[in-house]
């Protein structure tokens, strides 16, 4: 293992990595330029946006790499956000009605 | 930090993990610096959900019409309006500056100074032109009448969100071109031949690798949205 000396990967796979997040921008943002609309607009976005996030994480920040013991230290913690964004939505949703409410009344 | 390769391989992941948690020793077998850049991004990560979350949740709660972004980010090029094009450029060039920055690690290790330096450079160049391009956007869209309070095209709340997101996001990237910049002069005049380790070059490259992570979710919800 090279871990002691940092790591060392040929510079090939982070050419493949960001001609790749060029392409996967240029999808993201054909999505706008032919405005596609609702759940296909949403989930392609979140799809790319996922995709470019993980190669990032795991070829240019090394994480592919690590030891699991690491992998776990970062990459778990932010699940919890998933509680807030759940929790925030649902707020979100209900001051939208009750604001509704209030203002036909 | 060294491990029994033959008496490591042998036991499963989840087995190592528990070791590496358990034992009397580093629990992380990296330099100490980089697993501490690493807490600090993800401190950094739970900020980043929050601005985000919360805008996401104003913008769901507004009964107001939310200003559409593909015509507030559009610029006028070649006589015709092409939507989010700034952005889009912007994306482009930070991407680019997490492939250079990823060949300078690559090259540090090897200890290839120049190379080093020359991409560390070029890394904190196109971050200076995405903060440049930024600066452009925020005049832009102040000379609109965009404000924190209020805005020419939809609801309030918009204002506020978006100077907060992104002048929170720029203020990384400024910082982190001084810190490459840093960090690159430090490689030029020898200092980590001197310690003997090339690792502060990874670590550097680790917090600009995250402000572009940052920006593909920032791209995602705000812009694209």
């Amino acid at each position: 293992m090279s871990q002691a000396e940092g790591q060392q990967h040929p510079i090939k796979i982070y050419l493949w990595i960001w001609l790749l997040l060029f392409v996967l921008s240029t999808f993201s943002y054909l999505v706008d330029f032919y405005h596609l609309q609702g759940y296909l607009r949403w989930s392609l976005i979140i799809i790319f946006m996922l995709l470019k996030a993980g190669f990032i994480v795991a070829i240019f920040m090394h994480m592919a790499w690590e030891r699991l013991a690491l992998k776990f230290a970062i990459l778990i913690p932010p699940l919890c956000l998933l509680i807030l964004i759940g929790f925030m939505a649902v707020e979100g949703d209900y001051t939208f009605f009750t604001r509704g409410a209030a203002f036909l009344h | 930090m060294a491990h029994d390769a033959a008496a490591d391989a042998a036991l499963s992941p989840l087995q190592q993990v528990a070791g590496d948690f358990s034992a009397d020793k580093n629990a992380f077998s990296v330099p100490w610096g980089k697993a501490m850049m690493w807490i600090f991004l993800l401190s950094d990560t739970f900020i980043f959900t929050c601005f985000l979350t919360s805008y996401m949740n104003v913008r769901m709660s507004t009964t107001t019409p939310w200003p559409f972004p593909s015509e507030v980010f559009a610029l006028h090029m070649f006589g015709q309006d092409i939507p989010l094009i700034l952005i889009a450029i912007m994306t482009f060039v930070l991407i680019t500056s997490s492939g250079t920055m990823a060949m300078a690690v690559n090259y540090g290790y090897r200890r290839h100074k120049r190379n080093t330096v020359l991409l560390m450079v070029a890394t904190a160049a196109l971050g200076a032109t995405f903060v440049s391009m930024q600066a452009f956007e925020w005049t832009k869209l102040i000379m609109e009448g965009a404000r924190p309070w209020e805005n020419p095209w939809g609801a309030p709340q918009f204002g506020s969100a978006f100077f907060m997101i992104t002048g929170f996001h720029g203020l990384h990237v400024s910082a982190g071109v001084i810190y490459l910049l840093v960090v690159a002069n430090r490689v030029r005049k020898g200092f980590y031949d001197k310690r003997g380790s090339y690792e502060m070059v990874e670590i550097a490259g680790l917090y600009w690798h995250f402000v572009d992570l940052v920006w593909v979710f920032i791209f995602a919800f705000f812009y694209l949205w």
